[in-house]
């Protein structure tokens, strides 16, 4: 090889010496994240290879060959005069006629707008949780809590003295009855998970015991057999005569059981505390509860806010399980329009479509809470 | 300056004010709820019981079942068994669907964690897609999915899936060669765990010698030939005893070999596929908390990437990972209940579902069926606890 000529530079950009084209650019990453090592080009070779079978012919049944509209099953399976079978791709068309069903169970459609309306209500005011300059978070937060499962529970169940038609929760259901099991989780399990919480931080042996066995309990066990018992049970556990609902008992069984974890969560943020603010507090003349209310809970839950969010992820994910005591939800509803001889024979795209609603919800909450995680951790290191 | 004696005057003392009384006070009280909560809720179980006819008491478990189950693959259970007999079997498959799950799902999880951390972009993206879907759609519906939507476009036994003649897969279920076992192969199972006991003691051996004298042996390829020479010998004495009962396709059915339902098959793929992107989540947590120095220090002192990865990444990973991957086995346990939704025969749906249903002692049945579960978590936790202890980095 000829001796490489010692190169003075002289002074303007045009002389310098550029990278090699393969390491920059578009190519460059090509080269370092797809084809670095032998077995690095193996793998991806392995994959593009996977991708072109699996991608074209689900593009193909997904949107090429799928069938958006009609008026029956006709257009998605046929017959020709051989008895032969046809079939289109997706049949989406199913999804669409059941949409209502899918979305608000077997409410009555002339009803349905008291649902959108409290949902409007929830909506409005948790985005207003959201906007980052808003003063008076706190008399929202309120309102959430403690006046707004209220003013829910008239609309969605009416009151003839309101003026409101009666609809019984055996008609709730769809995406709406996943929904509101799902709050359950916020709205009652995190309050149960507080108390407990503090109960298994309490100096008081008798306390700290109970709520330890309690919590225990109910994380030991599958949340099957929680409804289950909530199913069979809570009827034997109650004075005779007394009817609960079915919705309400598996609502019960629910916070019990998201209560628990949640006070897992709780109890990691109080112990992530510093031990001064609990002295500080009481130096200052605080009592128990007062300390707990400004001083200690405000920051212990700030810190387990991403904790929360996944438990509540979890906990809404587990709501489908309520089909055990035959509650409507979203999953329900697909189920039962797979044996419905009118649709029979597209499980696939019920499925996908129940499935792409769960995941929306989850991955953009599982999102916002990894996004929190991040600004805790900025902020506690700055 | 006069000091006035009545401010230095130790405050008197007030009972009703001091903390002892007062928690003691406040225990008694919530003692008294407790009590008389639990007293209420049986007193009200009683009557509706007596009400309602409910026998109670558990000697329902000694009376005949009544009824079949469909799948067995440890022992028969005829309708003149027990319902305690029925309470076993139920345990059994659960067990069973629990541990070829969590099999599955380490392994998956380890190779999909691995992966998302892999320099290969294409690799990680793939990796990522595949945790981030499976973990945000609820396992309930990938069951159904597996159940109701993919294994129901199965093709019938005559066009099984075929994989090596011996692997079939149809409408029917998953078909698999059955390992019979013939004379001589307790000898090779004999030779396999002699052979087991001393590589660990030559381990121990190895140890001891390199603390001392610096000199380290070829431990990982001798440890190979103890196991596999000896057995392979004993193996060739008894001419192979065992033999692979293979699935024979006769008329409109499988013969021989041993027969996964489908139901079993649509549980174990969901299970350890959604437990696969939990565990995966945990394991690259697990590597991404080793420190980069102490990479860049193993290289350093000299060592080379194998034993940086078998001396310093993976023993630094494992204590990290261990603790939550142990929780994702408990919950893939818990999780395999959801059998019942599919009627897989397991714990929850032959007990709490048709034993119930026929005798009404829901209390009995209930309260069984959660101890099981109870007993399996709280005997993990204490084993964890224990392990993190025993665990826990030692300052030195």
């Amino acid at each position: 090889m000829a001796q490489q000529p010692t190169v003075t530079l002289p002074p303007g950009r045009d002389n310098l010496k550029k990278p090699p084209v393969v390491s920059i650019g578009f190519l460059g990453w090509i080269r370092t994240n797809l084809f670095s090592t032998w077995y690095n080009t193996l793998f991806t070779l392995l994959g593009v290879y996977i991708l072109y079978l699996v991608f074209p012919p689900l593009f193909q049944w997904a949107i090429l060959d799928a069938v958006w509209s009609g008026e029956d099953r006709t257009v998605c399976e046929w017959y020709d005069e051989d008895k032969v079978k046809y079939r289109a791709g997706a049949c989406w068309l199913m999804v669409k006629v059941y949409f209502n069903f899918f979305t608000y169970g077997f409410y009555p459609d002339e009803l349905q707008w008291r649902i959108n309306l409290a949902f409007i209500i929830l909506a409005i005011s948790f985005s207003l949780m959201f906007i980052p300059n808003f003063k008076k978070k706190h008399y929202v937060g309120i309102f959430l809590f403690v006046f707004y499962p209220f003013i829910a529970f008239f609309l969605l169940s009416g009151n003839e003295s309101l003026g409101l038609e009666y609809v019984s929760t055996h008609k709730w259901g769809g995406l709406f009855l996943t929904f509101l099991l799902g709050s359950i989780g916020i709205v009652f399990a995190l309050p149960l998970g507080i108390i407990l919480a503090l109960g298994r931080r309490s100096k008081l042996p008798v306390v700290r015991l109970l709520s330890v066995i309690f919590i225990e309990f109910w994380r030991g066990i599958p949340l099957i057999t929680v409804l289950f018992f909530a199913a069979v049970m809570f009827p034997l556990f109650v004075p005779q005569g007394v009817e609960i609902d079915n919705l309400l008992r598996c609502i019960v069984g629910l916070t019990l059981f998201g209560g628990a974890y949640m006070a897992e969560v709780v109890r990691g943020g109080l112990q992530a505390l510093p031990k001064g603010q609990y002295e500080a507090a009481q130096a200052v003349g605080l009592g128990y509860w007062k300390m707990m209310a400004l001083i200690i809970m405000p920051q212990a839950l700030r810190i387990v806010i991403p904790g929360i969010v996944n438990t509540f992820i979890g906990l809404f994910k587990d709501t489908t399980l309520v089909f055990i005591i035959s509650l409507m939800d979203l999953l329900l509803t697909v189920f039962t329009t797979n044996s419905n001889p009118d649709w029979m024979g597209f499980p696939f795209e019920g499925y996908i479509y129940a499935a792409l609603v769960y995941f929306i919800i989850c991955f953009s909450l599982s999102r916002y809470s990894l996004r929190v995680e991040n600004k805790l951790m900025v902020a506690k290191q700055g | 300056m006069n000091i006035n004696s009545e401010i230095i005057k130790p405050p008197k003392k007030d009972i009703f004010k001091s903390g002892k009384f007062r928690s003691i006070v406040i225990q008694s009280i919530v003692m008294l709820l407790f009590i008389s909560f639990v007293l209420w809720v049986i007193d009200n179980a009683a009557t509706n019981m007596t009400a309602n006819g409910i026998a109670h008491g558990f000697d329902f478990l000694w009376e005949n079942s009544m009824f079949d189950i469909g799948y067995l693959p440890f022992i028969d259970h005829t309708p003149v068994d027990t319902y305690f007999h029925a309470f076993i079997v139920g345990i059994l498959n659960t067990i069973l669907i629990a541990v070829i799950g969590i099999f599955f799902a380490t392994i998956f999880g380890f190779l999909i964690g691995i992966g998302r951390l892999s320099d290969n972009w294409l690799v990680s993206r793939f990796c990522g897609a595949y945790i981030e879907i499976l973990r945000n759609v609820p396992l309930l519906l990938q069951l159904f999915f597996w159940y109701h939507a993919v294994l129901r476009i199965l093709p019938r036994a005559k066009n099984s899936l075929n994989a090596g003649d011996s692997f079939f897969l149809n409408l029917k279920g998953l078909f698999i060669p059955k390992p019979i076992p013939e004379t001589g192969f307790n000898s090779v199972l004999l030779t396999f765990i002699v052979a087991i006991i001393f590589i660990i003691y030559l381990i121990r051996w190895a140890k001891q010698r390199q603390a001392k004298t610096g000199q380290q042996i070829p431990i990982f390829s001798i440890s190979l030939g103890i196991l596999i020479l000896p057995v392979m010998f004993v193996s060739f004495l008894y001419n192979f005893p065992l033999y692979f009962e293979q699935p024979v396709l006769k008329g409109f059915n499988f013969k021989g070999g041993i027969r996964l339902i489908p139901e079993m098959v649509a549980l174990l793929l969901a299970l350890s596929l959604y437990t696969a992107a939990f565990i995966a989540e945990n394991v690259r947590s697990g590597i991404l908390a080793i420190n980069k120095g102490q990479i860049e220090a193993s290289s350093a002192v000299g060592l080379n990437r194998i034993q940086i990865l078998r001396l310093i990444i993976i023993p630094q990973a494992m204590r990290v990972i261990i603790p939550p991957l142990t929780s994702q086995y408990l919950n893939l346990t818990k999780n395999s209940s959801l059998a019942v939704a599919i009627a897989y025969p397991d714990l929850v749906h032959v007990f709490a579902g048709t034993a119930l249903m026929q005798t009404g002692q829901a209390i009995e049945i209930l309260a069984m069926t959660m101890s099981v579960y109870l007993t399996l978590s709280i005997t993990i936790s204490l084993l964890m606890n224990w392990y993190n202890r025993a665990m826990a980095l030692k300052d030195r």
